[in-house]
Formats: structure tokens, sequence, C-alpha cells
């Protein structure tokens, strides 16, 4: 089964839930700080390299001779991705804009036009900042490996291991994503080849279909992972601590 | 204050909006037919929904040797063959193709593993037959309708209740409703009136059925001059739910015997090896109901009283996988996991198999005009219905009634109502208002359904019945003076005061009919004649009402002719006797 | 030892209302409904209320208690020990009278999608994997509680932009349907309003189905909508393809 089953799940009894305002002011909490960090890395940090470790924030260095500030570079791309995706919208548009705060709660906001209009309807541009977020993402696994090489030679830090999982976590957030879902099957009505075996269109579906239903909690830790990677090597750099050599 | 009537004229009328319903207002509307479909609930909430199974259809996607004579050999044989053979005889011709036509329309079945529509084995049944969408095939088959009907050109009356037939000399002429929502009243004049209203399972406390299940259009038919047929042949489904007391009744499916489940008494004996040696839990409904049934009375019973259903030697996964309804409702309804633990079942009132006499072929009844189908019909079924057929029925008689109605009315002119019987009528409805005395329609209900446990439940002997016959007359006098406070906007109260009249009335023709039939056969089980005998099984009782009141007579069986009677000789299922030949 | 439970009933029609408290003796396994049928049947036999199966298959019993979005019959009294239970009608519907709201938008709404094209005559050859997904949404029983969370039509009464969850899934059956030759997306995202829909995911949070209104249908059909009137590029290759 490629759908989710929920109903094959009894009906649960009484859910002793949280209040409605925790999921939203959490959100807030979260988006917010993370907001105000990348903030402050663009306009107070040029730099995020520890030797062969390189923040995610500032990959790749590299910029063919384009001039902007040097976190901006790639930061955009992912940063519109996350925004046009389609569970932090659920997120944002709870959290921020009270629309709505929660189920059945009500809105005291007037006018409403969903994403019917701009900016909202550009969020139907997902799947082009997914296909940029692709092409960051082929460098910070170029990254990863770099973060095993030290000065030419194999070799397995605590910051490879973290850059690593890194690298693993943002894949798993970018293919698990609805508009990828629909691009690689979930667009094709029908998914049997003419002598009744399934198209490889409906088993990548099925996959992706099966990764979508953790989309949320990808799009969570991978965001913090990013996060702690940051500050793990910005800790390295100035010293606070030491990494870790396994071998 | 003269009251505000609205008056509406249609060349067919079609009362009642559950599949039957459904299926006959597309029939007349794609004929062209000026049509609409009054419905007591919203437009596919009808207790066709509560089907779970399948609808049995010999497709032979799975069993190539099914055909049209083993679907038909299975529905007489589980009918006692008091059956009328010609309904038989079209239901399992036209099956197949009515299940894809929904296709067609755009109901999605399972599959089979060569992307054939999916057929379930059933009890009773010889081949793998019923084409199903997990245990909710009856939702996919309104919806379907329901969807299919909102692209034809049928006016849809939702929530409106029709509480007289009106008649033009001796045709049918049209019927009076009145809206739930705020009691207006509108008058319908029709050509041709097709009653599709099901069945009345709610004249008993203990059963499946929804709260429509009144019986509101036999009722009114009957009213009206339309004879009815095996109404002694009420259904008991075996395994219905015992507890919580809310719950009481509530089906629980065939599926979970069919998928390996087990009966138990409260000893620990798995007693239907005692009363079916052979097809044990399988056995058929009405035997599988009174075995249950017996051992409660022998003292055997559960805490509940009933008997114990376990499922649980099949592991969790296989029914949660195969059964995840059964699996959620006793989940959610009773605390009850059942694939750790056995559970309580008991004999529900399932469904009538009685109902108004049709012909085979236009499912008109005796009234010039009138027509039936679906559970409110008689003659499919016989003495007892098999699993899967009442979903087929309502397919292929809805269709033909929708038909007939058609024919009918293309050769008719509209016909007048009196207004006289309309004011009577109007007073008659909103009397139940106004009375500042009167007995409360709740209570009724109540009454009559322990009236119908005590003497005409699922076992049955002469003294008794003659006692419940002569108590339901008692009551059917107090209901004529109900009273229900309150407006005329939904009000519930005043709503059930028809339904209860309607329910009253069909309940005493189901003891006429159980006094009559002095024998047992298929549902009908009498004490005090315990044997099935040769000379009832040529006789169905039909009732009328007459000047006299109610009348009940026999009326032969139509005979079979030669070449469907050779199909009952060859000791096996023709299906099974072709393969055998074959090799 | 049955105890009784309070019961706090709206009561009241589109000219208005109030909540009204009844007591009923409580019972083993009690759901909402058998307590409004105890009070019908002792204390207010005019107490307008929806209902069917009683068996969570026809979607009648829609209601909101304590504010939570719910089926009457599947929502057990025990779940409440110890607190009055409200039980009002659907916010987003008119008030008839009671707890039953008229819903008749949704059907008027229904019938204006246009129906399956199939392309071929039945009988159809099939996977079930071709089906699964229609399957899911198929099992829609119409009780309207989507429509009536929907923050679009409950707070921004915006049914005349938007068409609601309930008919989302509708379009997703028809779309998904392998045999369908229906082109349904101008309607989609002109008259139907699917744009409408921020994805804020309460229709799957109160569906009693479980269907995955959001993730498994309207988040596809954006995809769908995008396909056609933000992805020119991918239109051209999909143009090539066929």
């Amino acid at each position: 089964m490629a759908q989710t089953a929920e109903s094959l799940q009894p009906a649960k009894r009484k859910s002793h839930s949280l209040p409605y305002w925790v999921e939203p002011t959490f959100t807030v909490l979260a988006l917010g700080l993370f907001g105000l960090y990348t903030l402050w890395l663009v306009f107070f940090q040029s730099s995020g390299q520890f030797h062969n470790y390189l923040s995610p924030f500032f990959s790749p260095t590299e910029s063919w001779g384009i001039k902007v500030l040097p976190a901006i570079w790639v930061l955009w791309s992912p940063l519109l991705f996350r925004a046009t995706c389609y569970y932090y919208r659920k997120e944002i548009y709870r959290g921020f804009l009270h629309d709505p705060m929660s189920c059945a709660v009500p809105e005291k906001r007037k006018h409403y036009f969903g994403e019917t209009r701009f900016p909202f309807s550009w969020t139907n541009l997902h799947r082009w900042f997914w296909y940029v977020a692709v092409i960051v993402l082929v460098f910070l696994w170029i990254d990863a490996v770099q973060a095993f090489i030290f000065n030419g030679h194999f070799g397995v830090g605590l910051g490879s291991l973290i850059m690593l999982a890194n690298v693993i976590l943002l894949s798993a957030y970018t293919f698990s994503c609805h508009a990828f879902r629909h691009l690689i099957g979930g667009g094709s009505q029908k998914f049997t080849c003419a002598d009744g075996r399934p198209t490889t269109r409906y088993k990548l579906w099925n996959r992706i279909s099966a990764w979508n239903e953790n989309h949320g909690t990808y799009a969570w830790i991978s965001m913090f992972f990013v996060w702690f990677t940051d500050v793990y090597i910005r800790l390295l750099m100035h010293g606070v601590i030491h990494d870790v050599r396994f071998f | 204050m003269r009251e505000e009537i609205a008056y509406h004229e249609y060349d067919v009328l079609v009362i009642g909006a559950g599949g039957a319903g459904l299926r006959a207002a597309i029939e007349s509307a794609e004929n062209g037919l000026k049509t609409a479909v009054l419905g007591k609930s919203l437009l596919g909430k009808a207790h066709t929904v509560m089907a779970e199974g399948g609808v049995a259809a010999a497709l032979g996607n799975l069993d190539p040797q099914d055909g049209w004579e083993t679907h038909f050999y299975d529905t007489m044989r589980s009918g006692h063959f008091i059956n009328d053979y010609r309904m038989a005889e079209v239901h399992a011709k036209e099956s197949p193709d009515r299940v894809l036509e929904l296709e067609y329309w755009g109901a999605v079945f399972d599959r089979t593993p060569d992307g054939k529509i999916m057929q379930r084995p059933f009890g009773a049944h010889t081949f793998r037959r019923l084409a199903h969408v997990g245990d909710r095939t009856g939702k996919e088959l309104i919806r379907t309708l329901e969807q299919k009907i909102l692209t034809v050109k049928v006016d849809i009356f939702q929530e409106i209740t029709a509480t007289k037939l009106f008649k033009d000399q001796d045709r049918i002429a049209g019927c009076i409703a009145y809206y739930r929502e705020d009691g207006r009243l509108a008058v319908f004049t029709a050509k041709a009136v097709v009653i599709a209203t099901g069945g009345w399972g709610k004249a008993y406390k203990v059963t499946s059925n929804s709260w429509e299940s009144t019986g509101d259009g036999a009722a009114l038919a009957f009213r009206a001059g339309a004879e009815l047929a095996d109404m002694e042949m009420v259904q008991f489904h075996p395994t219905g739910m015992t507890w919580p007391p809310g719950v009481r009744g509530i089906l629980v499916t065939e599926g979970v015997r069919g998928e390996g489940g087990l009966l138990f008494n409260s000893e620990g004996e798995r007693f239907m090896e005692k009363y079916d040696p052979v097809r044990k839990e399988l056995s058929s409904r009405d035997v599988v109901a009174r075995s249950i049934y017996k051992e409660v009375r022998a003292g055997r019973g559960t805490p509940h009283g009933g008997a114990w259903l376990d499922i649980t030697h099949k592991g969790a996964a296989f029914v949660k996988r195969k059964l995840p309804g059964m699996y959620e409702q006793f989940m959610a309804l009773a605390d009850v996991d059942i694939t750790k633990t056995r559970f309580e079942v008991a004999p529900t009132i399932h469904y009538t198999m009685g109902g108004l006499r049709v012909d085979a072929y236009t499912a008109s009844t005796n009234v010039p005009g009138l027509f039936a189908a679906g559970e409110c019909a008689a003659g499919l079924h016989g003495a007892n219905r098999l699993g899967g057929n009442s979903l087929s029925d309502i397919l292929v008689f809805g269709r033909r009634a929708g038909a007939g109605a058609t024919e009918y009315a293309k050769n008719s002119a509209m016909p007048k109502i009196d207004n006289a019987e309309v004011q009577a009528e109007v007073e008659r409805v909103l009397a139940p208002l106004s009375r500042s005395e009167g007995e409360n329609p709740y209570r009724l209900h109540e009454d009559l359904q322990e009236i119908m446990a005590a003497h005409v439940g699922i076992e049955r002997n002469g003294p008794e019945l003659e006692k419940g016959l002569a108590r339901l007359q008692e009551l059917r006098e107090r209901t004529a003076n109900m009273r229900a406070p309150g407006s005329r906007q939904f009000n519930p109260g005043w709503h059930s005061v028809f339904d209860v009249q309607n329910m009253c009335l069909l309940g005493e023709a189901i003891v006429r009919g159980a006094i009559e039939r002095k024998e047992s056969r298929g549902a009908q089980w009498r004490t005090d004649f315990p044997d099935e005998l040769e000379e009832q099984g040529k006789v169905n009782y039909v009732q009328q009402v007459t000047d006299k009141g109610i009348v009940v007579r026999p009326e032969p069986v139509p005979p079979m002719p030669a070449e469907l009677a050779e199909l009952f000789t060859r000791g096996v299922a023709p299906g099974l006797a072709n393969a055998a030949r074959k090799e | 030892m049955p105890e009784d439970i309070t019961l706090s009933v709206f009561r009241g029609d589109k000219g208005g209302g109030d909540e009204v408290e009844y007591k009923v003796p409580m019972q083993t396994g009690m759901v909402v409904l058998d307590a409004l049928h105890f009070i019908q049947a002792h204390d207010a036999p005019d107490l307008a209320v929806r209902w069917n199966c009683k068996a969570a298959h026809c979607g009648s019993c829609s209601a909101e208690i304590n504010g939570s979005l719910k089926l009457l019959c599947k929502t057990r009294v025990d779940d409440y020990v110890g607190e009055v239970i409200h039980v009002r009608p659907m916010h987003t519907f008119p008030v008839i009278k009671d707890l039953v709201t008229d819903v008749s938008w949704n059907y008027d709404m229904l019938r204006q999608v246009p129906a399956f094209q199939p392309a071929i005559k039945a009988p159809f050859t099939l996977q079930q994997r071709d089906v699964d997904r229609i399957q899911e949404f198929r099992n829609c029983i119409e009780c309207f509680l989507c429509q009536n969370v929907c923050h679009v039509l409950r707070d921004h009464s915006a049914q005349d932009r938007y068409w609601g969850p309930r008919l989302m899934i509708r379009f997703a059956e028809l779309e998904m349907h392998p045999l369908d030759t229906g082109d349904r997306m101008e309607l989609l995202k002109g008259a139907a309003g699917i744009g409408m829909c921020n994805i804020t995911k309460c229709c799957t949070v109160v569906c009693p189905q479980g269907i995955n209104i959001t993730d498994n249908g309207i988040i596809p059909l954006k995809e769908r909508v995008a396909d056609v009137y933000w992805d020119p590029l991918g239109g051209l290759v999909r143009k090539m393809h066929k």
C-alpha cells in the first residue's frame, strides 16, 4: 500500500492532546531563532571552514566570480525550498499567520486569499526550488566526502560523522518532498505496464510515498542538524572545542 | 388557516433513495421521463451503505465454471423453493451486467491478480461470487449511484417523508409528503410510482438496520391495496454484537466466519459441529442463527445471551488485514481487541424477505402504475436470503422497476388526485402536533419491539403468535392517537408517529403470515410444526387490505419450467456438474 | 451504580438558541448519540438530530462535541468522565434546528464536478495497485466534517471561492482514475479554488475515515495544477512524451 494506512488503525480513544497553542508557539520559536541565527551568519560571518570541514551554510565556496555575501550565495535556495515546502507552509500558516492557529480555532483575519495571490501563489514554484536544492545537495555530499579526507589521507573525526549525518538527513528531507513524489510517479494515472507488472515510476512513487509520510519529521531534524553542524564547526574554528579523531 | 401545499407533477415518482430507488430513477430519467426521487434522509445515507460483504454476480472472474445457472440454483435452494423462479432467473442472468455498469459509472472494486473484479466466497454460494470493496461494498454502490444521479436530470427531494399514496380510480395517482426540515407539505402527482423504501427491521429491537428501515413504502402501498407476500420471512443474521447495550444488534459481518472464525458456547463446545457437521460455522444464516439461539435456551449462552466467536487463532496481522472494519468496530465501541480475545455474538434482525408482490419482469404490483423494487419487494429471496443477493437485487430490480414505470408512464395520461382526500390526509398528518393528550411515539415503538421479540421472534408457535396478534391489534388502535409536542420544524417525535404506524401494520402482517404458514422453512421456525412440509412449499401467503380488514390467502408458487427444474436433479450445483461432465 | 452524566445540548434554530442541560443515566459503552436518544425518549421528543446507521458508515451525525468535530455515534460518553458534554451543531453550515444543519451546498457543488469519463467500456482491466489510491478517497462517508473544519469555509465563508476538502477528494478520485479521460484542471484552479487551500491539514485531522486528504489528495492535485500552470518546461516534456 502506497498510501498511508491510517484508516486501518482503530479510532484512538480519548487522546490527551496538548493545548492547541503549543504547536504554533514551538514553530514560531524554532523558526524564529533559526532565522536570527541565519541573519547573524549572513551579516557577521564570512566563512564556515575548519580544515576539511565546511559548514553547510557556506557551501559551495566557489562563487564563480559572483560577488555576494558568502552566506547569501547559497542560502537563498534551501531557504526558498523550505519556505515553499508543503510541510513548512502548514507550520508557517498556523504559527505566524494564525490561518488558522489550530483546527476549529476562530480566526480574526478578515481578508483571506489562500495561495491564489502573490506572494503565496509562488509556492507553486516549489518544484523549481527542489531542482536547485538537489544541486546544492550534490555539493554538500562532496563536502561530506571531503570531511573524511585529512591532508590527503582517509580519517574519521566526530566532525566527519556529523557532516555525513547532516547530508543524509538533508537528503531524506529533499527526497521525501511532495513535489518530488508527484514528479517521480504520482503524476501518472496508471501504474501498470501492458504485461500487468508495475511500472518503474510506480515502484519509485511507492518508495517516496513511504518516505513522504515522515517529511515533517525530516524537515525539523534536518534543520536542527544543519544548525548544529554549523555551531560545531564554528566552535572548532574559534578553538572553543577540539575535534575528536577516531582514526 | 388553510394549509399551504406545494404541488408537483412527474411522469415517474420514486419513493426511496437507497440503491433500488436511485437505480430506478436513473433508468427512467435516461429514458427522458420527468423523474423525482424522494428520500427520508440525505442523499447517499440510505441503509444501502450498511452492506458490507459484496454484491453477488456470476462474473466467473475467479471460478470460470460459475454462471447464471449456478447462481440461480444457489438462490432457489437457499430460499427453500418458495421464491419466484422468474425473479431468481432474471436476477442471476442480469447481475453481472449491473455490476459492470457500476464499474463503468465509476465504482472501483477490488481487483484480482489479472486485473478483473475481485470476488469473495460467502455462505451457501457455490463459487466465489461476491464482487466487493473491502468490507464497505454498499457504500461504494450507493456512492456510485449518487454520483451518477447527480449527472442525470432527476429532481431529488432530500429529507422528505411520504405518508399516503393516492389513487385515481384503480390506478396510482401519487402521494403526499412532508419535509422533515420544516413540516411543509407537498403533493406529488405522478403517472407511475416506484416504491423502493427498503425493509422494516426496526420493528424489532435487536436489529442491524438503521432507523430508516420502518417499511414506509410497503405499508403505504399495502394500505393503497397492493398485495404483500411472504411476510413471515424475516431474516436473523446469526452474528450481531451483544455488548455494550448501545451497540446490541450491530452487524458482525459473515466475513468473520468466512475467514475462519469459530463459534463456541459457554462450555467451550464448538456447537456447530452438532447442528451442521458438514458446513459447521459456514452453514446458512437461518441454521446458524437458530443454533446459537438453541444453545442460549439450553443455558449454554455467554454472559449477555449469545455465543463466543473466536478468530484469535488466525493471528493479529491476518485479522487486521482481512477484517479492518470489524477490528475497529469492536475496538472503538466495545473496547474489545478481537485479535486477542474472543467476543460475544447473538442473532440480530437483518432483512425482510417478504414484501410487495411484484411481477418478475416489470416489478409492477397489482395496483396499476405502482411498482416496487429492493427489500420492500418480495419474491427473489423466498424463505432465506443469500448473502450478497440484496445488493444485486436492488440493481437488477431497481433498473427493471424504472423501466417498467417508464413503459407504463409513456402510455398513460396524468392522473388526478382527489382534493378531499388530500385535505383529510393533511388533517391526519398534522393532528399529533396539536393533540393535548396522546400516546408517546417513542414508548409505542418500544412496546412494538417488545411484542415482536416476545411473540414473533426467531422461535415461533401458534399460541404465542395468536397472543402477539391480539396485542398488536390493540397496539395499532393506540397508534391512532399519538401526540408529538413541539413545532413542525425538524421534530423527530412527530416523524416517528408515522414510522410507528407503518411498522405496526407490517408487524401485524408478519404475525399473520407466520400464523398461516404451519411449518418450519428457512427463517420461519415453528416449534409446533418443526418440519418443512411439501404441501406448504407450494404456496406463498399473500395478504391484502380489503373492506373486511387484512385478508391472507395462499397463492401457488409458480412452477418452474422443465429446463430449469432439471438443474436441481443432478445432485450438485450446475457449475460443478458441468465441470464433472467435462472431466 | 449508574451515575448520571450531564449533556449540554444546543437547542435553537436559524433565529438563534442556547444550550440546554439534560441528565442522562450512564450505561456501559454509551455513545453520545445514545444519550441524545435517551433525551428524545424522556425529556425532549422534538430534539432534532440527524442520524442513520449508528455504526459510522453513513456520516449523518456530525457535530461538535466539547469543541472537537466528531461523529456522535462514534464518540463514547466515558471519554468525558467528570465533564459536562457540550454538543453543538456544525458551525460552518446554517442551523435548521438543534443539531441539524443545512448541508445542501455540498451536494450543489458535487453536482458541478464533471463525472467520470471512462476511455473504454467495462469490464476494465485494472490492477489493485492502480486503484489503491482512489479507493482511499472513495472511502469517504460524506459526513462533511472536513468541510466544517476547513477554515476557508468556516472562518472566511469563502464558499463562493473554494469548494472544500470533500470536493477536492472527489476531484482526486476522478483525476487519478486510470481510465478517466476528463480534464478538470481549469475548473479546479478556477471556480473550485484549490489555491484557497493553505494545506493546514485540519481536514485530515478530523476525517473519521482516516483519509489522508491533504497529503494524498489535495497536494497531488496542487502539483497537477502546477504541472499545467507553473511548469512550461514540464508541459513541453510531457507533450513530447506523448
